[in-house]
């Protein structure tokens, strides 16, 4: 398993042999990556498939626009942890700070402990399952994919929400503008089934409850001009 | 002889005045407000009069200084972008480029004339909020995609096929305003590059959702600069609200270079009370921000690109003069392509409007193709054509700039200095920094002399 060492090689070098060992797809191996000392960028734009363990908690960004590659942060992860990934994975065995996968396109994001606020912002079609809490404004403008917590939703969760789905075991603080409680119906209940197989989450679907939009926003009008 | 009453109609009587406060124009909108309930939204940039480049004048050579033969002498126009951290910068031929404007609230055609007219030309077009088409791509030489709050179609590949990103943070039209995009422009195709609905109106996010400050935008670029190898010049938007601070934030942050947009900039959808009465006009911009290039000493070392309201070559002339290292167009590139055209005025009419006068980009009912995703409106429009049209616009406009450089003595675009000019009202005056014409007076300057 080739060992990079970011604090001995510098962040440019490292994401650089990740970077062509990710597109030429000529990984010899797995890759860890040793002192990550929370490092921002860390493994950002791998394009291809390889599986790379950080050892240790990193800084902003990590693993931002990732496609294909499954990245495991053996620790925590600062603001933006996979940010706009297309696909692959990324784990992340401790805490997440703010807008975990934002703006995602697709992939799925790990986190096993909790996730600080503004987690799945503007998701595209990210699949988020957060062991833990969630912090406020969560899901906010979430226009596709899932958010699973199997923990607590803080205030105002998916507030302006498009069409992404959110399944919350615990309590929701509060919900935001045009985010309403679903019924679970059999469909949902196996999309969460698979999902929290994938993330390795041993929680009964039954237990939670759905979240998604009324739609009431998607059309200007002046009865709900309140609601912005 | 006893006098017969006047009567009523002999009388004099004063004539029909109206308000200077309450104009038709002003009762027309209150009207229209009570009636509907919803704000005016509409296409293009501030009405109103304002000080703009019209109010300043070049002095020319004469016995102090000497000109360039108009037709002998070069007067070259080429400008680098980019080269402070990127490895491979921006070579323009020209300094006018082609402001981002999505594919959403233009045409596929629209999009494509302005890719080929700029490539013709010699310098880049933008993508916009809504992503990079390939017909885009494929007709434009130098391609800057625009990474902006909303990330609609945001993707790594095509931040990799790109030859400079432009992190959006404002807009002039709008500085602290989101983008707008109504449903009767969310067409399949635009609602999939999006990812949301088709048909719903859409707003897209007014701040970056995954940084908020100058010190988090520092690492953003960062990020961006990692995962395209530092290759590509990285812009910074801004709209024209502090530009002083802006500018000086922007480059702290690690811009490679600024755009900065005055409120005559063009929009696509925005509110009326937004366009009119937010931001700071673009003669009033460019001085501070030009100060904050130079307390920091970067300038011409980070470029900065001005825009809004930019409409001729003695408008690219003014601007350089005053400090910039290019301009970036919007709404002339769209005239030139065929916007606002008298020859479509039987439709412009049926919309209850009239050629010249057509802001309702946003309905998606462009009788000339452009602000539209009518398949039928928008085969109005040939690109060909339009490429060639934009071409030529691009071509005068650069001409006239090296005229009037070569009158001032010039032999490049970029030596133009606030010394070759002079204004014609104390407001230009004490905004551009140039004596008013036939004295020595800027009003305003401070001891510092800024
Ligand atoms: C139809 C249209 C669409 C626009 N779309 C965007 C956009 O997506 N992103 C952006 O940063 N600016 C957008 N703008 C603003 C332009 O990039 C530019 O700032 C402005 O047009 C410059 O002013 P001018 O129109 O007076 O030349 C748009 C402008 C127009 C006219």
């Amino acid at each position: 398993m080739p060992t990079l060492d970011l604090q001995a090689h510098g962040l440019r070098s490292v994401n650089a042999v990740l970077q062509t060992a990710a597109a030429d797809s000529v990984a010899d191996g797995d890759y860890e990556i040793v002192n990550p000392l929370g490092s921002h960028a860390i493994a950002v734009g791998l394009n291809g498939p390889l599986s790379v363990t950080v050892k240790g908690s990193t800084g902003y960004y990590c693993a931002g626009m990732n496609k294909e590659a499954d990245i495991t942060v053996e620790g925590s992860v600062g603001p933006g942890v996979a940010e706009n990934m297309m696909s692959g994975s990324v784990t992340v065995t401790g805490n997440a700070s703010q807008y975990a996968g934002a703006t995602a396109h697709g992939g799925l994001l790990d986190i096993k402990g909790n996730a600080s606020s503004r987690c799945g912002i503007s998701m595209k079609g990210i699949d988020i399952v957060v062991h833990g809490n969630i912090g406020h404004m969560s899901a906010f403008m979430a226009q596709a994919g899932r958010l699973v917590v199997l923990g607590d939703a803080g205030d105002a969760l998916g507030d302006s929400l498009y069409e992404a789905r959110i399944y919350v075991r615990g309590t929701v603080a509060s919900l935001g503008a045009d985010c309403v409680e679903k019924e679970m119906r059999p469909e949902h209940i196996e999309e969460l089934t698979e999902l929290l197989k994938r993330a390795d989450a041993d929680a009964d679907p039954a237990e939670f409850t759905r979240y998604g939009s009324a739609r009431s926003l998607y059309h200007f009008d002046v009865d709900n001009a309140g609601a912005y | 002889m006893s006098e017969q009453p006047a009567t009523q109609s002999d009388l004099p009587r004063t004539k029909p005045r109206y308000s200077a406060t309450f104009t038709p124009e002003v009762n027309s909108e209150i009207r229209r407000a009570a009636a509907t309930g919803i704000y005016d939204i509409r296409g293009a940039g501030a009405k109103r009069k304002l000080p703009h480049f019209d109010d300043l004048l070049f002095l020319g050579a004469s016995m102090s200084r000497y000109p360039l033969e108009g037709y002998r002498e070069r007067c070259d126009t080429d400008v680098v972008l980019g080269d402070r951290h990127a490895s491979k910068p921006l070579h323009l031929d020209i300094p006018i480029t082609i402001a981002g404007m999505s594919f959403g609230s233009l045409s596929g055609q629209a999009k494509e004339s302005l890719g080929r007219g700029a490539s013709a030309a010699g310098t880049s077009t933008t993508t916009g909020d809504g992503g990079m088409t390939d017909e885009e791509r494929e007709h434009s030489d130098k391609l800057v995609y625009q990474y902006l709050p909303s990330r609609y179609g945001m993707n790594p590949d095509d931040l990799r096929r790109a030859e400079a990103i432009e992190v959006v943070v404002g807009q002039g039209a709008k500085p602290g305003g989101g983008g707008m995009l109504l449903g009767q422009k969310i067409s399949e195709r635009v609602a999939g590059m999006r990812t949301l609905p088709a048909g719903i109106d859409q707003r897209s996010a007014c701040r970056h959702p995954d940084w908020t400050g100058p010190d988090d935008l520092e690492i953003k670029i960062l990020e961006l600069r990692e995962i395209t190898g530092w290759e590509k010049p990285i812009y910074v938007k801004v709209g024209g609200a502090r530009p002083y601070f802006d500018t000086t934030l922007a480059i702290k942050a690690g811009a490679d270079v600024v755009v900065l947009d005055g409120m005559q900039g063009g929009t696509a959808a925005t509110q009326d009370v937004f366009i009119e009465h937010v931001g700071q006009p673009t003669l009033a911009c460019i001085r501070p921000a030009v100060r904050a290039l130079q307390d920091l000493g970067v300038h011409r070392k980070v470029q900065l690109i001005l825009s809004g309201g930019i409409r001729s070559g003695a408008d690219v002339a003014k601007a350089m003069a005053l400090g910039a290292d290019a301009v970036s167009i919007g709404t002339a590139a769209l005239i030139a392509i065929g916007d606002n055209d008298p020859r479509w005025e039987e439709d412009y009419q049926a919309l209850g409007t009239t050629a010249d006068a057509y802001d309702d980009w946003h309905e998606g009912n462009d009788p000339a193709g452009i602000t539209t995703q009518d398949p039928e409106l928008a085969s109005r429009l040939d690109p060909v054509e339009g490429g060639r049209r934009l071409r030529n616009f691009l071509k005068v406009m650069t001409l006239e700039a090296q005229t009037i450089a070569r009158a001032c003595g010039k032999n490049h675009l970029r030596n133009l200095e606030p010394e070759d000019l002079c204004a014609l009202t104390i407001e230009a005056a004490a905004m551009a920094k140039v004596p008013l014409a036939g004295t020595d007076w800027i009003p305003g300057l401070n001891p510092d002399g800024w």
